[in-house]
């Protein structure tokens, strides 16, 4: 080998690359199957050996087994090993002696007699001993190189190289027994620790971390190139695990559960982790603490949880009681009987007002037994009637008994099944509804609708008895219309039918008087005059009778017009002249200045006056009479008066002197003429000139009668 | 001048043609004695028609005119006169018994001057008669022909 570095050759590139590629294999292999195949592989195709096999010896062995193959196929090329024990065995003999040995090809079955028998089987081959060192070691080793050629001049470098790679290989396989076996328990132990989820500490006496487990380290270590919140977390964490930890605190707790609040890195959030310590004593190591942190955050949660499930179902319970509680009273407050019956028909729940139909008493007669009893046949009849029907609802009569009385009760049943989900029957439920107040109702509605058509029928005939009451007095107000207007139109007819004669009459008297017919003795003359005056009163009853026939027949419209008081009260004066005269009296005008004309109905104020003149004239027998007319501004109103010195009318008589037919002194021969209509016809004239006439007067002294009338009287 | 009773029948024609109308004997020859004896020329008419006659005869100064009357009643007679040229400028004082509102109304609206009611004695009727013809002017100078002389019967 030494030459084959040193000498020169021809094509010496190649051959230090073939070189530099066989020791580049080694390096990276380190096992010794795979260097060994590597170097064969090497043999083949850079010094063109077409079959090689390496056996080797590894230490403490007593046999060579194959660890390589190159070329060479065939059944008993993997199980081929050697014996050293086999000692006539060529190839045991080649390597115990050290000694390169050449087979040749086997052409008979003696020649294979004297050769060892190989996966090469019949082929030539060479045996090259392997070792490092072997002027003073055994070879561990033998190359079997396949053909009849002689070995390659670079056979030498490689069995050089190879030999001590592999005895490198064999020493470290020797030697590192032991620890490999050694490493593989620890790797083991630290796999089965990192698998355990709960993070797994040993720290030594001063609380120094020594070992610790994936989970725990993502809790207790971090690099300077994780952030600042995660580090921080960390170093919190350290602090809270030291503390725990600290030797007071074990031995005040003792090796028992402990809970220890850490933050977790990652996010932040809290975990609550049950810490379990121990403290272990190594007689070589010294004494630590094993901590073992269970993860109880969840587990606290969920214990939470529990709680919280259990109080809510605490109270929806107390709900639920509250609820069915409620419902009982309600149940119980429905006035109607109520009664829940199951699937099988036995009674599961009934309100109050059931119970007193179907439930006994504590202190029961036997009346009563048997009214519930009756009430129970009853019902169960119905129910079992709903039970085989296939309804959900029915609703029905039954003959019940009142238990305390023993009065019927029929009651009307409405009952309901309800199914479960399943469409099976759980439950009837019946309400009971006394019928008794309804067919009394009836009772009492029939009654009372009785009496209401007979009222109608009374209204009726009352109705039409009103009707025909009113038609009558439609016909008798027409007839009494009927009636006033043909008196109205008799008296205007008769007063015509009067007037014409008289006409005639006291025409022709004075004609008489006047002398037409020539001069008349004084005693006819007398008795003329008689006629006449007597004439002139009968005329004067029938106008004032039509006057007041006009009135209440209301003919007797208003003319109003505009007109002055002084020039009406001469003509008045002028109109009575010849009474005044004949009467001696004096007649005093008095009349205010500026009087206001006078908006009214002349004429009837004219009659007024010349009715209250005359009256005055005929009633005083001496001393004067005067006539005023004042104004009162405040009231817009005229005053016209008329004051006599005659013989006056006594308070008490004041207000008769305006009747009809009124005069006070009521004997048929009296002394003064006219009919005692005057007055009553002006007050009535005064009235519709929305006027009054008063009087105020003494007896023997005189009266003054006074006509107030609005200056501006209504159209 | 007529003021004084002048019972001369040859004064006729200065003396006033009355036309009295009325269905009432009693009460149209009493006025008519009357009015003669106070110095007018009567001429005497019974109804309605008649006095349309008369009227146009013998051309009245003025005409005493009863409303009711037969045959033609005297608010027709006096709307007729009224619109008959020849008699409408003669004064008619309607004459009644009737005291009832509306008459004197109905009288107006016929054409009746003045309107006196019944029972009104000669003397105030005689008035009346001589207040409506100095009213038209009376007395006036003498017209007449004197072919038809009145009188009273």
């Amino acid at each position: 080998m030494r030459v084959a570095v040193d000498e020169p050759i021809a094509g010496e590139l190649p051959l230090l690359a073939a070189r530099v590629r066989l020791l580049e294999g080694f390096v990276s292999r380190s096992e010794i199957a795979d260097a060994a195949q590597h170097a064969l592989a090497w043999l083949g195709r850079s010094l063109g050996v077409a079959e090689s096999l390496c056996l080797v010896r590894p230490k403490g062995e007593a046999s060579l087994f194959t660890v390589a193959t190159y070329g060479i196929s065939g059944p008993t090329l993997s199980s081929f090993s050697l014996s050293l024990d086999d000692w006539n065995n060529p190839l045991v003999a080649a390597l115990t002696s050290n000694r390169q040995t050449f087979f040749p090809e086997a052409r008979s079955a003696a020649d294979r007699k004297r050769r060892p028998s190989t996966p090469l089987e019949d082929h030539a081959f060479h045996v090259v001993p392997l070792g490092a060192n072997l002027i003073k070691d055994d070879p561990f080793g033998l190359l079997l190189v396949g053909g009849d050629a002689p070995l390659p001049l670079e056979l030498p470098w490689f069995v050089s190289i190879f030999s001590q790679k592999l005895d490198q290989l064999l020493r470290y396989a020797a030697l590192s027994e032991g620890d490999r076996k050694q490493g593989r328990e620890r790797s083991l132990l630290y796999s089965i620790i990192n698998a355990v989820t709960d993070p797994i500490l040993l720290t030594d006496t001063e609380g120094r971390l020594l070992i610790a487990n994936t989970r725990a380290l993502t809790l207790f270590t971090a690099t300077e190139e994780e952030s600042e919140g995660r580090r921080s977390a960390v170093r919190m964490n350290n602090m809270l695990l030291s503390s725990a930890l600290s030797s007071k605190a074990i031995e005040e707790a003792g090796a028992t559960r402990r809970e220890l609040l850490l933050v977790n890195p990652l996010d932040g959030s809290d975990l609550v982790f049950e810490l379990l310590s121990t403290v272990t004593d190594d007689p070589r190591h010294g004494s630590g603490v094993v901590s073992i942190l269970r993860n109880v955050t969840d587990l606290r949660r969920a214990s939470e949880e529990i709680e919280e499930n259990y109080r809510k179902m605490r109270v929806a319970e107390a709900q639920a009681r509250a609820e069915s509680d409620r419902l009982n009273l309600i149940i119980d407050s429905v006035a109607d009987p109520i009664v829940v019956t199951d699937a099988a028909g036995a009674t599961s729940l009934m309100n109050a007002p059931a119970e007193r139909l179907f439930t006994l008493p504590h202190v029961a007669s036997s009346l009563e037994q048997r009214w519930v009893q009756a009430n129970d046949a009853h019902f169960s009849s119905f129910i079992a009637g709903m039970l085989v029907s296939a309804d959900q609802r029915r609703v029905g009569e039954i003959g019940l008994f009142d238990p305390r009385t023993g009065e019927p009760m029929p009651v009307e049943a409405i009952a309901g099944k309800i199914l479960s989900d399943h469409g099976e029957l759980t439950a009837v439920v019946t309400i009971l509804h006394d019928r008794r107040e309804a067919l009394e109702k009836a009772r009492l509605y029939e009654q009372l609708k009785h009496g209401a058509d007979e009222l109608e029928r009374r209204i009726q005939a009352a109705t039409a008895d009103i009707a025909q009451q009113n038609e009558l007095l439609r016909r008798q107000a027409i007839e009494l219309e009927q009636a006033s207007a043909l008196k109205s139109q008799f008296l205007a007819n008769m007063s015509h039918e009067f007037r014409t004669p008289l006409n005639a009459m006291l025409g022709y008297t004075s004609m008489l008087l006047q002398g037409v017919a020539g001069d008349l003795e004084p005693g006819v003359k007398r008795q003329l005059g008689r006629i006449e005056s007597n004439g002139r009163h009968l005329l004067t009853i029938i106008n004032e009778i039509l006057d007041i026939s006009r009135i209440e027949a209301g003919r007797m419209p208003l003319q109003v017009s505009k007109f002055k008081i002084p020039e009406l009260v001469n003509e008045v004066k002028a109109e009575l002249e010849p009474i005044i005269i004949r009467s001696k009296l004096t007649l005093d005008i008095d009349l205010q200045r500026d009087l206001p004309v006078l908006t009214s109905d002349r004429q009837k104020v004219k009659q007024i006056l010349l009715n209250l003149l005359s009256n005055a004239l005929k009633f005083t027998h001496h001393g004067s009479v005067t006539v005023a007319a004042r104004i009162a501004a405040r009231d817009h109103t005229a005053m016209l008066s008329v004051t006599d010195t005659g013989i006056g009318i006594a308070t008490a008589d004041q207000d008769k002197i305006f009747e009809d037919f009124r005069q006070l002194d009521s004997a048929p021969t009296r002394a003064y003429g006219g009919t005692g209509l005057g007055l009553s016809i002006c007050r009535r004239l005064a009235q519709m000139l929305d006027g009054r006439i008063t009087v105020h007067s003494q007896v023997g002294k005189g009266s003054t009668f006074t006509l107030t009338l609005p200056i501006k009287g209504r159209r | 001048m007529t003021t004084k009773p002048n019972s001369s029948a040859d004064n006729t024609q200065d003396r006033p043609r009355v036309l009295i109308v009325d269905d009432y004997p009693d009460a149209r020859e009493m006025y008519a004695e009357y009015l003669d004896f106070s110095g007018f020329d009567v001429v005497e008419a019974e109804n309605g028609m008649e006095a349309l006659q008369r009227a146009l005869e013998t051309e009245p100064d003025i005409i005493l005119m009863d409303l009711s009357l037969p045959v033609m009643d005297g608010w027709e007679a006096t709307r007729r006169l009224k619109a008959d040229k020849r008699t409408a400028s003669i004064p008619v004082v309607a004459l009644t018994g009737h005291a009832l509102a509306g008459i004197s109304e109905g009288a107006k609206k016929a054409g009746c001057d003045a309107f006196v009611t019944k029972p009104c004695l000669p003397e105030d009727l005689v008035k009346e008669i001589r207040k409506v013809l100095e009213s038209q002017g009376w007395p006036k100078k003498p017209r007449r022909s004197g072919k038809y002389a009145k009188t009273i019967g």
